[in-house]
């Protein structure tokens, strides 16, 4: 070990999104990266890690740990422990917001909502079942079919308070249902600001949600209506930590960086 | 290297990788055709010594009803799986089980081609994926009995008797070779949902397994013999004895068996109860099993989680789950399905009420009360960790998270759980990813819950 000094990383390979975090020994982060996943998740965690360690002015050498999650987590060469992103989305949750919460993390493909105790412990967790409704995954499918960038929806969600109500579960029957709302005039803002009110709806009804409620993933990161969909949807306030996409790379850098403090601990 | 399937009855059967009900399934074409097969990557899973045997008896099952096919010497009965397969014995039927055939479909993997053959004639993809892959194989002719035991399909009917305790698909699914063969069907229909089951309830069921009898006589040619009947009965109870004893040995810590591996070793007391054979085979079982806890010896190499699987098996799946368990050193020690099968009440003095008692006691027929109390006697006697729901797509009965059970379990016992989304044999409907997220999550918690405690 190097002493006192020393990066720890942790890199998310998402079905959409590659994130990754280099944090110092006291947890602040020093880098972040996101790239798209692409094919070739081994070369895009390779890069994500490259240009992490030039932002950083670090070298390899001087990272002592990296842990990897996500669905590409298997993919990462470099990594020394591979953890779920269950898991991460919790510590790197915790790590920043220290209290009972449940965190709603929607991501490109999938949804989790996780309960953690007042000591960060987790108490249960759900995923999504196998469907891409309520995911980052349907919003893309709306913007294809508005023909819109996927970027441009959170703008136009904003400017409307009256949603288009999307009725069906499952993402084709959606498009299929904006079809007939584009055909009967209906204004784009309010068809998106739906596909948001449908996203939130598919996630509040996978869980009980009592307490603080934390939203975390791409999806907030790029559309912050979403958040307060949410909140009103709930009735009290979200808390959305920054750099909502990253809170899974983060986990797994400060799960790094425990490992690392236990192995030292131990060889002392 | 594995052995030239042409030197390896076994292998030529497809006897080496997969399971279900007793008879491995994982066709490994190349081997078939003499081609040697790549060495696969060190497995986690621990080799029953006593599966040699099983398997022979296995395939005596499927040979003897092969012969009463070709021969006519033997009459021919389909049973479900939890029917009255004691009384269809008495007569001297040949017993064959579809769901056993439904579930080796699910372990080939061929399920997921011969599907689509049925819904194209009208069944949904909603309903029972056992029925539609048995139908599909009917329909495209293709089957895994014809390499393993040159049965060109599953063996003519000469009658189709349900019962209804685990769903009404089993009846639909009877009725379909009902239209096929012009045969007779006929069944028991059971009450659902039960809680104490009542005496009106017993007596009305052992009625219904009296009122077989004329039928069972006019097709088997044989007069009704109560004696007969009650040494099947008598066997057929000894093998649930020893089948119930087999799944306890799994409250050994470490256990000595997977639930993975119960699902192999499930075939004769789904197919052969009644027939003292399979209770030889148990006794073997048993005598290994304890061979192995009396030398240190568990399933899963350091054992130190131990979960309880409730639903269906994904039998496509079988070896990949039990391989990941044993790579997180998790046992999924107990089931229940593999308890499913076994029967106490046939242990009855009277054959009828402990036919009628013995079908209706099941898990599945019970009321939501029933299962929150049997699964905590589970979580009790074998010291379970975390449970694993399965939600199987099309098997609604035999899905038992869809009610609140598992939140209810988890806020009363505290036992943590996950449920997977997928199927018994429709993997189209099953996530990998997702599940070994899931799974691999599961156990993260409770290792961090022992590290914080």
């Amino acid at each position: 070990m190097t002493g006192e000094s020393g990066f720890f990383c942790g890199v998310d390979i998402g079905a959409s999104a590659s994130k990754l975090v280099l944090i110092d020994r006291s947890g602040d982060a020093a880098a972040r990266v996101v790239r798209h996943s692409g094919v070739d998740y081994a070369e895009t965690a390779e890069l994500c890690f490259a240009e992490a360690l030039e932002t950083a002015g670090a070298t390899r050498e001087q990272v002592h740990g990296v842990v990897s999650t996500g669905y590409g987590r298997d993919n990462v060469s470099f990594a020394d422990v591979r953890r779920t992103e269950i898991h991460c989305h919790g510590v790197g949750c915790y790590h920043q917001i220290p209290r009972a919460m449940a965190i709603i993390d929607i991501g490109g493909q999938d949804n989790k909502i996780i309960h953690l105790d007042a000591r960060g412990r987790r108490q249960s967790f759900k995923m999504n079942r196998k469907c891409a409704a309520g995911t980052g995954a349907f919003i893309e499918e709306i913007a294809l079919r508005l023909g819109l960038d996927v970027g441009a929806l959170d703008a136009l969600a904003q400017t409307t308070a009256d949603a288009v109500k999307l009725s069906s579960f499952c993402t084709v029957f959606a498009k299929t249902e904006i079809l007939a709302h584009l055909r009967q005039g209906r204004p784009v803002e309010g068809i998106i600001r739906g596909a948001f009110q449908s996203v939130i709806a598919r996630v509040v009804e996978m869980d009980t949600l009592d307490g603080e409620v934390v939203l975390t993933g791409g999806v907030v990161a790029h559309n912050p209506t979403i958040r307060d969909i949410l909140s009103e949807r709930i009735g009290r306030d979200v808390t959305v930590p920054p750099f909502p996409q990253f809170t899974g790379a983060l986990g797994a850098a400060v799960l790094a960086l425990r490992d690392a403090a236990a192995t030292e601990t131990k060889d002392a | 290297m594995r052995k030239n399937a042409r030197d390896d009855p076994a292998a030529r059967l497809g006897l080496d990788a997969g399971a279900a009900f007793g008879v491995s399934w994982t066709f490994q074409l190349d081997a078939a055709k003499g081609d040697t097969v790549p060495e696969e990557k060190k497995s986690l899973i621990k080799k029953i010594r006593s599966t040699g045997a099983m398997k022979k008896l296995m395939a005596d099952y499927f040979n003897e009803l092969k012969e009463a096919q070709d021969t006519g010497s033997a009459k021919i009965a389909w049973c479900t799986s939890v029917g009255p397969a004691e009384l269809l014995r008495s007569f001297g039927f040949q017993v064959y089980f579809p769901e056993n055939h439904g579930a080796l479909l699910g372990a080939s993997r061929i399920a997921a081609e011969l599907i689509p053959a049925a819904n194209a004639i009208g069944y949904s993809p909603d309903i029972c994926s056992y029925l539609t892959s048995d139908v599909g194989a009917y329909l495209r002719k293709k089957t895994p009995l014809t390499p393993a035991f040159g049965l060109d399909g599953a063996p003519k009917a000469d009658l189709l008797v349900y019962n209804t305790n685990q769903c009404r698909d089993v009846q639909d699914w009877l009725a379909f070779y009902q239209r096929e063969w012009k045969v007779p069907l006929a069944g028991i229909d059971s009450p659902r949902n039960l809680g104490e089951i009542t005496k009106n309830q017993v007596e009305s069921l052992a009625s219904q397994h009296k009122a077989l009898i004329p039928l069972l006589e006019e097709v088997s040619g044989r007069r009704f013999d109560i004696d007969r009947l009650r040494e099947v009965m008598e066997s057929s109870y000894r093998c649930t004895q020893l089948w119930k004893t087999v799944l306890k040995l799994a409250e050994h810590k470490p256990s000595p068996l997977t639930f993975f591996d119960g699902t192999i070793h499930m075939g004769p007391a789904v197919v052969l109860r009644g027939d003292p054979r399979a209770e030889a085979y148990y006794k073997l079982l048993i005598s290994e099993l304890e061979e192995r806890i009396a030398e240190g010896h568990s399933a899963v190499e350091d054992e130190s989680l131990r979960f309880y699987w409730e639903g269906m098996p994904v039998w496509g799946k079988l070896r990949d789950h039990a391989e990941t368990f044993a790579g997180h050193k998790a046992c999924v020690v107990a089931s229940t399905y593999c308890n499913s099968w076994i029967f106490e009440p046939l242990g009855s003095k009277d054959p009828f009420e402990g036919m009628a008692l013995a079908y209706s006691e099941l898990f599945i027929v019970r009321s939501e009360e029933y299962k929150e109390e049997y699964l905590a006697r589970m979580v009790e006697s074998y010291g379970i960790d975390g449970f694993i729901y399965h939600d199987a797509k099309t098997c609604p009965n035999n899905s038992n998270n869809r009610y609140g059970l598992p939140e209810r379990i988890q806020e009363t016992l505290g036992v943590p759980h996950v449920v997977i989304n997928g199927d018994l044999n429709d993997l189209r409907m099953y996530s990998e990813e997702q599940a070994r997220t899931q799974f691999e999550a599961l156990v993260e918690q409770l290792h961090e819950r022992g590290e914080l405690r």
